[in-house]
């Protein structure tokens, strides 16, 4: 097997070409995987870029991005294949019983009457190919069996049609909000990443990176504030994409500094809750305990 | 297998087996085949480079991020900076023994200091002035260099002296004065700002400042650790360390960082289960056959009804009371069982809920209106009328009083759910309510925080009440928790 990446730097680099900024461990992972020729499970909190991640490696690597969306009652026939029923019933009336039923039996089972969805599709691509199966943990345990076989033997096996081997090993994503826990067949074929949310640097960085015309002092204070609110108690805390929206909203009022109101007022870009917003600007327009006497 | 062909270390696979034995001590599920992935992993990393050979082992081995910090500390442990300047030595001997290492750390400090007698030479004052220099400027390899040092000077440590790491951490963090240290900081970045601070940026540089100090802190515990393990050798040291995954962590004992760390746990886990059990109402039964929808789908294929449709079911929801005892010792465990009854709420037609200690108030009015669980929690503690004599627990009076008042609610839909270890103080049980509640409810159930090897001793007597409610369990930690929640539905 080729093996795409030279080294974890190099993907490191590749990926930020790519407008991915990826630290040490995505970056790491990324490469592991390419090596072990295994699918990555990526968790982490929603919109801190597990989804951009696939999509920037497939840019990375010139690869289509096969994308399957998981969701609850998602079943073989919407993710594997599914026979063209018809398109066959209709080649059935067309011979109207006169030519003998095995050649239609075996005619009806071919690879013409054959809807490939996407996971078929990936083992199937002639070219590079990223598959990303996305919110994995919406589909019933249950469904999460028809993605052993493809996860572990990169194959589909199809009774009337026989065993379908991939041309090539895809590098393959899987994201997943953890909103339940993933079976232990399907974590065990994976290598683990969680992304959280960034550090300080990274994120500034990303800001910078992102946001056309921001300055840099604006983007260290953008994301100092970000990382002050996330300290919070919040139902949800900010994600990366808020904090890029919000980022973007300052430049477009032209403010160059955050302030307390100004940071109040634009606080419903950050903060989806109502009860949210009143924390974090309560917890901002006070005074932090202690000083005041000090200094008077 | 691919391995036999990949040269590895023979130490390394030694090490690694180890590792894979200590982290398995540690409650984490590892697979054989992750095992195998993590040895063929390792040969694809530079093995120099240390954290890509941490995160090749960890996206091998650790596949649920709440194991991830007790991947880490057997991680520090079995892979720990190893080297001469790490030795348990006697104070004459360790200047000798490490200039170079923190010379050469300390750039631009070594003429400073006079040379020779390198970092050992620095009062304590001039080593909390050049940690006041390092923090106020984020320099980062300079605080870690300082943290070394503090180790050294402060911690006090001895070889073979069986003291865990939090003694030496104490004795480090109180020479260095790290609380004065943060408002220090703060009047400096005062002073040394154009225009006096405002509230909001104030703010801001204290959460900058409070985040360096805690990467100190950090510092100062890795160092430590790094130390206990050159004197204690790897396996004792992971034993000592050793500590129960979040889910595990027991309500009545938990420190207040497991607290901390629990509260975090609680609401991925409410979320999770409220998806769960959504799901399951919907599909744990088969509706009945939709007519209609299976004819208009026939269409499609000749009318020929290949393709049945159903319609969802709609089960009805119960109703649910929650009757929680919340005096000292099991406080803990009644808060987490509130605040998770109330994120899955949705799930219940109604709730009420109601707490005791000796004598019984209903908080449900707390829960109305807010979707702030934690901050209801809160209220339920401070402000629920819950003491009649003395403040300690009487079940007897608190049933008493449940039944005159709310008696009359308690229908067949609803189910009730009682909390507490049931240690009475030898009051009378006054069981007979239990019984009376049995008969009117659709389920009574009894959640115990206690060790089932507890129950019935001293002043218990959870058994005498058990004998009237449908089930009685024992929730000890939040695994225990959120199974007894997904089988209540």
């Amino acid at each position: 097997m080729d093996n795409r990446f030279e080294d974890v730097a190099g993907v490191r680099g590749a990926l930020a070409e790519a407008n991915y900024l990826a630290d040490d461990g995505i970056a790491g992972i990324v490469y592991l995987a390419d090596r072990l020729g295994k699918p990555i499970l990526v968790e982490g909190p929603a919109g801190t870029g597990k989804t951009q991640l696939a999509k920037s490696v497939a840019e990375m690597i010139g690869a289509r991005l096969i994308r399957l969306q998981c969701y609850e009652g998602l079943d073989e026939s919407k993710a594997l294949y599914e026979w063209n029923y018809k398109k066959q019933l209709l080649r059935i009336q067309t011979e109207g019983g006169s030519s003998n039923w095995d050649e239609i039996e075996d005619d009806l089972f071919s690879e013409e009457f054959l809807l490939t969805r996407p996971l078929l599709e990936a083992i199937r691509a002639e070219d590079p190919v990223v598959l990303l199966i996305d919110e994995v943990d919406r589909v019933e345990v249950e469904t999460e069996a028809l993605l052993l076989e493809i996860l572990s033997e990169y194959q589909v096996s199809i009774p009337e049609l026989g065993t379908v081997q991939a041309r090539q090993i895809p590098l393959v994503f899987l994201t997943s909000n953890a909103t339940r826990e993933l079976s232990e067949a399907l974590k065990r074929r994976c290598l683990f990443l969680y992304i959280d949310y960034p550090d300080l640097e990274r994120e500034r960085e990303i800001v910078l990176n992102k946001v056309p015309g921001i300055d840099e002092n604006l983007a260290d204070q953008v994301a100092r504030i970000v990382r002050s609110i996330r300290q919070l108690d919040l139902k949800k805390s900010p994600s990366v994409s808020e904090t890029i929206d919000w980022a973007r909203t300052l430049v477009l009022l032209g403010i160059d500094k955050v302030d307390a109101q100004t940071a109040t007022e634009t606080a419903n870009i950050l903060l989806k809750y109502r009860t949210d917003i009143d924390k974090a600007v309560k917890e901002f327009s006070e005074a932090p305990d202690g000083l005041d006497e000090t200094e008077s | 297998m691919a391995l036999a062909d990949t040269p590895v270390d023979t130490p390394l696979l030694d090490l690694l087996g180890g590792f894979i034995v200590e982290l398995r001590a540690a409650g984490l599920p590892v697979s054989l085949t992750e095992n195998l992935d993590a040895m063929e992993a390792v040969t694809h990393i530079p093995i120099e480079d240390r954290e890509a050979f941490k995160y090749a082992l960890g996206a091998t081995l650790v596949k649920n991020y709440a194991h991830w910090k007790a991947f880490e500390i057997v991680f520090e442990v079995y892979f720990t900076m190893r080297g001469p300047e790490y030795e348990l030595v006697g104070e004459g001997e360790g200047s000798d023994g490490d200039p170079e290492g923190e010379q050469s750390s300390l750039p631009g400090e070594g003429q400073a200091q006079g040379g020779g007698g390198g970092g050992q030479s620095l009062t304590p004052e001039q080593l909390a002035e050049m940690l006041f220099k390092a923090l106020m400027n984020g320099d980062g390899a300079m605080m870690s260099a300082l943290a070394r040092q503090a180790v050294k000077r402060f911690a006090g440590m001895e070889p073979g002296r069986p003291v865990g790491g939090t003694y030496y951490l104490y004795r480090t963090l109180r020479n260095l004065e790290l609380d004065s240290m943060l408002d220090r900081l703060m009047e400096s970045a005062q002073d040394q700002a154009p225009q006096p601070l405002t509230k909001f940026e104030e703010r801001l540089e204290r959460d900058e400042f409070a985040d360096r100090i805690e990467k100190l802190k950090a510092e100062v515990e890795a160092e430590i650790r790094r130390r206990l393990v050159a004197d204690r050798g790897v396996e004792a040291m992971a034993r000592t360390l050793r500590k129960p995954l979040p889910e595990d962590v027991d309500f009545m004992h938990a420190s207040r960082e497991e607290m901390a760390d629990l509260r975090k746990a609680i609401y991925p886990l409410t979320r999770k289960l409220a998806v769960r059990l959504a799901r399951k109402r919907r599909h744990g039964r088969k509706g009945a056959l939709d007519f209609r929808n299976t004819i208009r789908h026939s269409l499609s294929y000749g009318g020929v009804p290949a393709e049945p449709k159903f319609r969802f079911p709609r089960p009805a929801k119960p109703e649910m009371m929650v009757i929680a005892d919340i005096s000292g010792s099991v406080a803990s465990f009644a808060r987490f069982t509130l605040h998770l009854v109330y994120a899955i709420s949705n799930q219940f037609s109604k709730v009420r809920s109601f707490v005791f200690i000796d004598g019984l108030d209903e908080v449900t009015k707390f829960f109305e209106g807010t979707e702030d669980i934690g901050q209801a929690v809160h209220r339920v503690n401070t402000e629920a009328d819950v003491v009649w004599v003395d403040g300690h627990s009487d079940y007897g009076h608190a049933f008493d009083v449940f039944w005159e008042r709310f008696g009359k609610d308690v229908g067949p839909k609803t189910t009730v759910l009682i909390l507490g270890d049931a240690r009475n103080n030898y009051h009378a049980s006054q069981s007979w309510i239990i019984k009376e509640m049995r008969h009117k409810a659709r389920k009574v159930f009894w959640l115990n925080p206690e060790p089932r090897a507890y129950w019935d001793t001293g002043d218990s007597i959870v058994g005498e009440y058990a004998t009237h409610a449908d089930g009685c369990y024992e929730v000890r930690n939040l695994r225990q928790l959120e199974s007894f929640v997904e089988k209540l539905i």
